[in-house]
Formats: structure tokens, C-alpha cells, sequence
């Protein structure tokens, strides 16, 4: 008990010293930096990490998806996913292929939050961001449709998309050190 | 003219290497003198005259110097552009025609996801939010007032040298082989800088970074690079960034693969996980034997090149050559460059130059006297974590041929007969 308290004393010590340092720090901070809130950001920020914490309202089913799809995904990305040229295959694929393995969504992408994101950030290539909320829905829905993944009646959403588990989720291996 | 006395040369590997202590021209006296009678004609009793340049001025000064018209072909290589990519692919730096360790800014090699946005610095903003004590937007003309850091670092594309997983030796210059690999002094201003002004809460590990290009192109760094050496870079080698490179400003991550010093940053957004960004889970991860893939592979490994003698070049006399070539680690300096020109069979210690070596290209030289035989010239670089360069069958033998990405093996410049240096398998 005895060391216990002494290990709480300088633990206490060092978490003072370091708030004190912090302080410090920031008081020498050029403080150019202007407030802003996450409100204010909600349009600026596009990121959709894997817990889903900051996908938007909206929703979209795969046959709605087709339908964007075929007007603005299929001419690269081929009628139903197979691709037109290197790297626009979006659909089939098995990375356990004897031949080297065609990498799609289906057969690599471990998140389907990360579908939502590129789509919603990057795609269609000629016209980015120029989809809504629910366009983006709809078109991650008739992606994972193409794959396999998810039912031609199945509703994307905040909620319903996090329960989707990607085939090849456990096929990545953290090389950050990190966690 | 005055004989030259015959040289005594000291052999350190087989197949014509020479000491180093021959780059101080000790003993290489005469070695020239074929090149010498060639390149000036047969007749050794020409009369010089005074040339036309001499007699006439020519233009002034210039707003802004481009290279001699005679200067070699200093250009870039770019693959043809894609119309379903818009704005994407890459370009490469010409290694064969560069010396010292830093790359000109026209010609520091490019990679783009969705071309190159005209953005107006006054009207551009970086956001710094998620797990912060406070969110934060600093204006460009505000960052200038920050206390900056200038840093000599290589950049490479974690594609670089790809070509080389194939099962057969592409044809290729050392440009079109290796040009993903460029390296410019970085000035700008300590990330921790900034991310100490938003307070970092205390669950943060990661800082997701988005650019302001088409593609939104985002990463996710772990907060204790971010906090240790990464830059936000606003200038390259002494001039505002270019619109290439991120224009007004680019995140720097030294050592790292290239796609995560994220270009025209815009948003640095602090979370708990990665946020499994497209470019770090479908792209930039590489696919091993069992099929399960390597993800957040950061550090480029140590590496080297010979830039010349080089691929597609031609040895038009035997005699006395400077091999020389670039070598570099993600992990630190470069220790030690070894060169084989017998295929690996013997080797011998380059000359390292380098200014700044952490994270910095280094120039290796050794001299070399080809006897008009094949030869077959390698380097290999060792780092200051003592990693050497691996041998290409040794990286195959590790991670298999379905990888793309991280190439780091031993690059072999095959030699024949008649001079032509082409890219070989050994």
C-alpha cells in the first residue's frame, strides 16, 4: 500500500509537470490558429473512418444504385463491375486464386465504410463530390450487390452499413506498430 | 605532348573496380587519354581557336533560368495519359542525368490521383479537428509566421522499381526503372507545432490527412510520427512549393512512402483508429504467398542504384569510368555502398557523399575500368539500423511476386560486348 501511494504521489507529480509543460507550450504558441467548431465543418469534413462515427444521414438501396451506376460508373467500370481497363474492376475476383488474384471490393476491400468514403470523395473520376449523400448510398449498395455481399432489396444507412462484413476483413496485417 | 608515366592501379573487386582513393585522380593519369583523342579529333596538332561565343554577347538575365539547350535531355517521363484517370499517373525524375543528392524542382518526380489543383493560397484552408482540445483553421499568409525548419529528405513512391517483382527483366533507363525517388531541402513548420496550438486529447493515435485535390487524396499517419519529424512543408529548395508538390502546402513525412506526405493538405483530423482511407487499404498495401496483405508498411528500405552506367546508355570506349549512383534509407543514413562489377562474385566500398544524411539521398562513386568484356554492375546499400539491401531473389523468396509496392532489391546493369547497358536479372 505504502509503495502504492508513493508510485500515486510522483504519478500525480508527473501529471502536474506535464500539464504545466503543456501550458507552457501553448503559451508560446504563435496562436494564429482560428476556432472553428465541427459544425462548422460538417460539409469540409469527408472522412469516414471504419466505426462509422461520421457517416451522414441518408440511405439507398442497390436497385436505386443501378440506376446511377449505369449513368455514371459503367462506362469505366463495365456493366456489372468487370471492369474496363487495369484497376476499374469492381466486382468478382478471389484473392485466394491460384493466378495472381483480381483485387475488387468484394474479394480485398476489408471496410465497407472505406467504399463509402472513396466513393463520396473521389468518384464518379470526371466529376467528384458530385453525388449526394444518398446517391453515395446507392451506389456502395449496388457495389456490394454486384459482389455478392449484400441483397438486391437490402437498405444502406448509418446504422445497416457498419453491419456488413467484408469477405477479406481479416486479410490485412498492421505493419504500423501501433496498436 | 607530354607521356604520361604508366599508371598503377589498385583492383579492390573483380572485373576493373578501382580503389577509391582513385577518385582523387591518384594514379588515373592517361586512363583518359583515349576518350581525350577521340573527343577532340584524331589530330593531336589541331590549332584552338577562339570559339563564336566568345565573340559575340549574348541575351541577359532571365525572370526565371531554365537549363542549357545542351544540357542533355532533362525532362520528366510520363506514362500517356489515361482518359478514364483524369489527371492521374506519374512522372519520373532522369537519375541518369542528375549528380550531387538533390533533384531540381521542374524535375522531382510527380504522382497524382486526380491531377493538380489550381489552388489560391488566399483561399485555402487547413483545418485541423476530431479529438483536439480546440478546432482549429490557419489561414495560409498566418502559417507564414511560424517558426520554420529546413530538412534535406528523399521522397519515394512506394511503386518505385515495381517493375522489377515482374518475371522477366523489363527494358528500361534507370529513369523509367527507379524514377519514383526525388530529394529537395524542405522548409516548413513542425506538425507538433501545429497540433500542440489544437491540443492533442488524450485518446488521439492517429492524424487522418485529406488533400484539396479531386480525389480528396487522404492518409492516415500515427500521431507519434506525426508529433516526432513530420513537416508542414511550404517550401522546396528555397522556393514556394510547386503545384506538382502540394502547392501551397504538403505534409512531409520523412523516410516514409510517398503517397502519405499527402499534397495540398487541407485537413488534418486527429481519431482513436486509422480511418482505412481507399489509398492504405486497396492501394499501397502488398499482398503476400498466404494472400493476407501487408498494410501500413511505412519506412522505405534501404536502397541504392547506379545511375551510371545505366540502362540504355552505351560505353562507346573501354577504359575509365566513374560508377556512381544514389542509395538511401527511410530508416536512417546510408553506412555503407558496395558495388559488384563482376555480378556479384566480389565487391568493393564506394565513396559516400552526402550532406544531410538521415532520410537523404546519398551520392556513391568508384572508379571502374572496363576491359570490353560482359560485365554486370550491382550496388548495395547498408543503413545505419545495419539493414543491407536485399538481393531481388531474396525479396521474392520473402513476400512472392504479388506485391507491388516497397521494391527495394539489388538492381543488376547488365553489360555486353559492344557497351549497351540494359536492366538484367542475376
Amino acid at each position: 500500500m505504502y509503495k502504492l501511494s508513493v508510485r500515486t504521489f510522483f504519478g500525480a507529480c508527473a501529471l502536474l509537470t506535464a500539464s504545466l509543460l503543456l501550458q507552457s507550450a501553448t503559451a508560446q504558441s504563435v496562436g494564429l490558429g482560428i476556432p472553428v467548431t465541427e459544425a462548422q465543418l460538417q460539409a469540409f469534413d469527408l472522412i469516414v473512418g471504419p466505426d462509422g462515427s461520421d457517416l451522414p444521414e441518408g440511405s439507398g438501396s442497390p436497385l436505386q444504385g443501378k440506376i446511377i451506376y449505369e449513368a455514371r460508373c459503367q462506362a469505366c467500370h463495365g456493366l456489372n463491375g468487370e471492369g474496363t481497363i487495369d484497376n476499374t474492376t469492381l466486382a468478382g475476383g478471389d484473392i485466394h486464386s491460384e493466378t495472381t488474384p483480381v483485387k475488387t471490393v468484394g474479394s480485398f476491400w476489408p471496410h465497407a465504410t472505406t467504399l463509402f468514403d472513396f466513393i463520396r470523395r473521389a468518384m464518379p473520376a470526371d466529376a467528384p463530390k458530385s453525388l449526394s449523400n444518398n446517391e453515395v448510398y446507392q451506389v456502395v449498395a449496388y457495389v456490394l450487390y454486384l459482389n455478392g455481399i449484400i441483397n438486391q432489396y437490402a437498405v444502406l444507412n448509418k446504422d445497416t452499413l457498419l453491419t456488413i462484413e467484408m469477405p477479406n476483413k481479416d486479410g490485412f496485417m498492421d505493419q504500423s506498430q501501433i496498436q | 605532348m607530354k607521356k604520361t608515366p604508366p599508371a598503377v592501379l589498385e583492383q579492390v573487386a573483380g572485373n576493373g573496380l578501382l580503389s577509391r582513393r582513385h577518385l582523387l585522380g591518384v594514379g588515373l593519369a592517361g586512363l583518359g587519354t583515349a576518350a581525350t583523342t577521340a573527343a577532340f579529333g584524331a589530330d593531336a596538332g589541331a590549332v584552338f581557336e577562339i570559339p563564336g561565343w566568345s565573340k559575340q554577347p549574348g541575351p541577359g538575365s532571365s525572370g526565371y533560368g531554365a537549363p542549357s539547350s545542351h544540357a542533355g535531355n532533362l525532362q520528366r517521363q510520363a506514362g500517356a495519359p489515361n482518359p478514364l484517370y483524369p489527371g492521374g499517373g506519374a512522372s519520373r525524375s532522369p537519375l541518369q542525368h542528375l549528380q550531387g543528392t538533390i533533384t531540381p524542382n521542374s524535375l522531382h518526380f510527380e504522382r497524382h490521383h486526380a491531377g493538380i489543383p489550381a489552388i489560391d493560397p488566399a483561399q485555402h484552408k487547413l483545418v485541423i479537428n476530431g479529438l483536439v482540445r480546440q478546432p482549429l483553421v490557419f489561414n495560409y499568409e498566418d502559417l507564414l509566421a511560424y517558426p520554420m525548419v529546413s530538412k534535406i529528405y528523399f521522397l519515394e513512391c512506394s511503386g518505385n522499381s515495381g517493375s522489377l517483382f515482374g518475371n522477366n527483366a523489363a527494358a528500361g533507363s534507370v529513369q523509367s526503372l527507379h524514377g519514383l525517388v526525388s530529394c529537395a531541402e524542405w522548409t516548413g513548420i513542425r506538425l507538433s507545432t501545429l497540433l500542440e496550438e489544437a491540443g492533442v486529447q488524450a485518446d488521439a493515435r492517429w492524424v487522418s490527412a485529406v488533400g484539396a485535390d479531386a480525389a480528396s487524396m487522404g492518409r492516415s499517419v500515427p500521431l507519434t510520427k506525426a508529433m516526432d519529424d513530420v513537416l508542414l512543408a511550404l517550401y522546396q529548395n528555397g522556393e514556394p512549393i510547386r503545384p506538382e508538390q502540394g502547392y501551397p502546402m504538403r505534409l512531409f513525412v520523412p523516410g516514409w512512402e510517398g503517397n502519405i506526405s499527402v499534397k495540398w493538405l487541407t485537413q488534418l483530423k486527429l481519431t482513436s483508429e486509422p480511418s482505412q482511407f481507399r489509398d492504405e487499404t486497396s492501394k499501397y498495401t502488398d499482398t503476400m504467398r498466404d494472400r493476407r496483405s501487408q498494410q501500413f508498411t511505412f519506412p522505405m528500405g534501404a536502397k541504392s542504384v547506379i545511375t551510371s552506367p545505366s540502362g540504355q546508355m552505351a560505353l562507346t570506349r573501354k577504359g575509365l569510368y566513374q560508377v556512381t549512383g544514389i542509395a538511401w534509407s527511410g530508416n536512417g543514413s546510408i553506412r555503407r555502398v558496395e558495388v559488384s562489377a563482376d555480378g556479384g562474385r566480389s565487391w568493393a566500398d564506394a565513396e559516400i557523399e552526402s550532406h544531410q544524411s538521415e532520410k537523404a539521398l546519398a551520392r556513391f562513386r568508384i572508379p571502374w575500368q572496363w576491359t570490353g568484356a560482359d560485365a554486370v554492375l550491382l550496388s548495395r546499400a547498408t543503413d545505419s539500423t545495419g539493414a543491407v539491401q536485399p538481393s531481388r531473389a531474396a525479396i521474392l523468396e520473402e513476400r512472392g511476386n504479388l506485391a507491388q509496392y516497397h521494391y527495394h532489391g539489388i538492381q543488376s546493369w547488365g553489360i555486353d560486348a559492344a557497351g549497351a547497358v540494359s536492366n538484367v536479372y542475376v
